[in-house]
């Protein structure tokens, strides 16, 4: 009998997103697509590092931008050197210089955070957040103090026709990165010291009580996680051209926490929907609204309160139901659920849009919906919007208290079968 | 005949409350011994001390003629020595198998590892079948240990306790709470379990401390008032006036 049996749902499921990296680029051909995919890609590396930390190892983190920062650091120097021709190091290999200036600071800081779990090792990690920053603008000579330091990744001659000039070139590079880091990051929850992280992490006595020091394997997980932030930091330095103090600081610190957990800090594949919902949110939705920020949080915060396992568990619910075959049952009540939420979403985006249309100088008060204007100075939208907002918020109440009926009878009557 | 522990003059105060005061034990190699004694006289702390859960106030503990004193529980684990404990200490997340496999790691010498595969450890995965074998849970191997009952919860506890293969194990009161049936079994299973092996366990059934131990230690207040083989233990009149005189009383009361 073969213990672990040729998992084929597994190469079906890498397969499959191996594909995706090859042809999503040649679904979404416009240029702005393109910076998307590119972001998304470098930010999933950097989430999965994170829930390394928070997800697989107990380990709340309020500084990890400090590892992808300094690794971009390192990385924007080293090509800068490489262009000057000091020495010779290729535009595709660049991550591994990150990655390992990541590794060497997560050496050195790691020593000294993970020595305590929980909240303790929480406030040191912020605490050298902000002194990493601090120095970062400190030292300009080496940091470049708040303009950064930019650079030119089009270095030496063309090799194969690569230049990574052109940005499809850097997606690819970007996507095979991706691919790999994800591959390594889940072949190490596989291994002797992943799975003592999550023993760590579970109860950290009986950890101690089977012969593992619990610091030691903190610490290990750290300096593994920090090369895969130092990967994310080098690749954002070449797609960028410009790290920058931006780079270290705590609002990336808490836009990973973020990403991560909206993904999914339980499941391994959590952050990488965590992380392409957040590109989406910081990038794009930025373009349309001054208001993105305040949608990222209200939907973080509707997560945490809601669905603490992020959108992994939201789907991974899913499966019971379609493996029996009763998913059809909650087709309308999931459609009517998703209705009321949209008139609610309408509602606030509404008032929340006039908002910020009043509290900005100079700016136009007059919105326009649908082919219909309005002035946001006068009372009529406003009581429009909180009346839209308000149906849609008791209708989202009855259509999700459906949606818990069903589905508890559901799961009732599939326990009964099982 | 050598000592697997030797305990000397341990002390033990939590702030000025004295727990322990002037231990002093030597536990022999291969045998199983008890530590019996009324609530709050200081068994528990005990293993604490010689598991090194806690710092000793003064004193000093030996392992096999080496000074475990104050070493942290990793170390002395790493030294051959394994507990369990009175409240059910296991991962509850993780299924029956997993856990078993912590266990296991360590001493396979696989330690912190990060290229292995640990599914594909055949020796780390038979040694822990032979273990759920062992504790009788086999058919349990993959649910999570939270959903066990609370028998089976304690079985996993011993379990991830020998899993190791240490050779001295400490034993928390490995029948609280447990039923006349559930009692036997569990009798039976430490029996086995600790062929070849130094047991020490803290039990208040003195049925099965008569039935299992080689020797008893009486922990009163702190201090160690008799050892020895079972019948001198019953026969001890100072014994039977501190403690077993009157749990007898308790227990016929109850």
């Amino acid at each position: 009998m073969r213990y672990q049996p040729l998992n084929l749902g597994r190469w079906v499921l890498w397969s499959a997103t191996a594909i995706v990296f090859v042809v999503a680029p040649l679904m979404f051909t416009e240029s702005f697509a393109l910076t998307l995919l590119i972001q998304m890609g470098t930010m999933i590396i950097f989430a999965l590092s994170y829930n390394m930390l928070l997800g697989q190892g107990g380990m709340l983190s309020f500084g990890h931008a400090v590892y992808s920062g300094l690794g971009a650091y390192i990385t924007v120097h080293a090509l800068n050197l490489v262009g000057k021709g000091a020495f010779y190091i290729p535009v595709p290999l660049l991550p591994l210089v990150g990655g390992l200036a990541g590794l060497v600071f997560g050496v050195l800081f790691g020593y000294v955070t993970t020595r305590r779990a929980g909240t303790t090792f929480a406030m040191i990690s912020l605490g050298i957040g902000e002194m990493v920053y601090a120095c970062v603008l400190m030292f300009p000579g080496f940091f470049g103090g708040e303009a950064g330091i930019s650079t030119n990744r089009v270095v030496g001659q063309p090799y194969l026709g690569l230049s990574f000039g052109p940005a499809i070139q850097v997606y690819y590079l970007v996507a095979l990165w991706c691919f790999v880091c994800i591959a390594a990051m889940f072949a190490l929850t596989q291994t002797p010291l992943g799975r003592m992280a999550n023993a760590v992490r579970d109860n950290p006595e009986r950890a101690e009580f089977v012969g593992y020091n619990t610091q030691h394997v903190r610490f290990l997980q750290l300096v593994l996680s920090s090369f895969f932030a130092g990967v994310s930091g080098a690749l954002s330095c070449i797609n960028f051209e410009i790290v920058s103090a931006e780079n270290v600081s705590a609002i990336r610190s808490g836009g990973v926490l973020l990403a991560t957990f909206i993904g999914g800090v339980p499941f391994f594949f959590g952050p990488i929907l965590g992380a392409i919902v957040f590109v989406f949110f910081v990038v794009a939705l930025s373009g349309f609204t001054k208001a993105w920020l305040l949608y990222l949080g209200l939907f973080f915060v509707l997560m945490v309160v809601y669905a603490p396992g992020g959108m992994a568990s939201l789907i991974l619910m899913q499966f019971p139901l379609i493996r029996a075959g009763r998913w059809r049952e909650l087709l309308v009540p999931y459609a009517l659920a998703a209705l009321a939420g949209l008139v609610a979403l309408a509602g606030l985006i509404g008032l929340v849009e006039m908002v910020y249309r009043l509290s900005e100088q100079g700016a136009s008060t007059v919105l326009t919906v649908l082919g219909v204007s309005y002035d946001a100075r006068s009372a009529l939208p406003w009581f429009a919007f909180a009346a839209v907002l308000a149906a849609g918020l008791a209708a989202l109440r009855v259509a999700a208290g459906r949606v818990g009926e069903r589905w508890g009878a559901i799961q009732l009557e599939l326990q009964a079968k099982a | 005949m050598s000592d697997a522990i030797e305990l000397q003059e341990v002390h033990k105060s939590f702030g000025t409350t004295k727990i322990i005061h002037g231990v002093s034990l030597a536990i022999h190699d291969g045998e199983r011994h008890a530590i019996i004694g009324p609530n709050g006289a200081g068994k528990s702390t005990l293993f604490n001390l010689i598991s090194g859960r806690y710092e000793l106030s003064a004193g000093r503990i030996l392992l096999h003629g080496a000074d475990i004193t104050n070493l942290r529980p990793f170390e002395i684990n790493r030294q051959g020595l394994s507990r369990s404990f009175q409240v059910t200490n296991i991962f509850h997340n993780m299924t029956v198998f997993e856990n078993i496999r912590c266990g296991v790691l360590w001493s396979a010498g696989y330690r912190y590892s990060f290229w292995h595969r640990v599914g594909g450890l055949q020796d780390v995965r038979l040694r822990a079948e032979e273990v759920m074998e062992r504790i009788g849970l086999a058919k349990r191997r993959n649910l999570p240990a939270g959903t066990l009952t609370y028998a089976e919860q304690r079985a996993l506890e011993i379990g991830v306790t020998i899993a190791g293969g240490a050779s001295v194990i400490l034993l928390d009161e490995p029948t609280s709470g447990m039923s006349r049936t559930e009692t036997a079994q569990v009798v039976e299973l430490v029996r086995s379990i600790t062929q070849g092996r130094t047991l020490v366990m803290v039990e208040h059934d003195m049925g099965v401390v008569f039935g299992l131990a080689d020797r008893i230690s009486v922990l009163v207040y702190g201090e160690v008032l008799a050892t020895g083989t079972p019948e001198e233990i019953r026969a001890n009149p100072a014994v039977q006036e501190a403690y077993l005189g009157a749990l007898h009383k308790e227990t016929t009361h109850a």
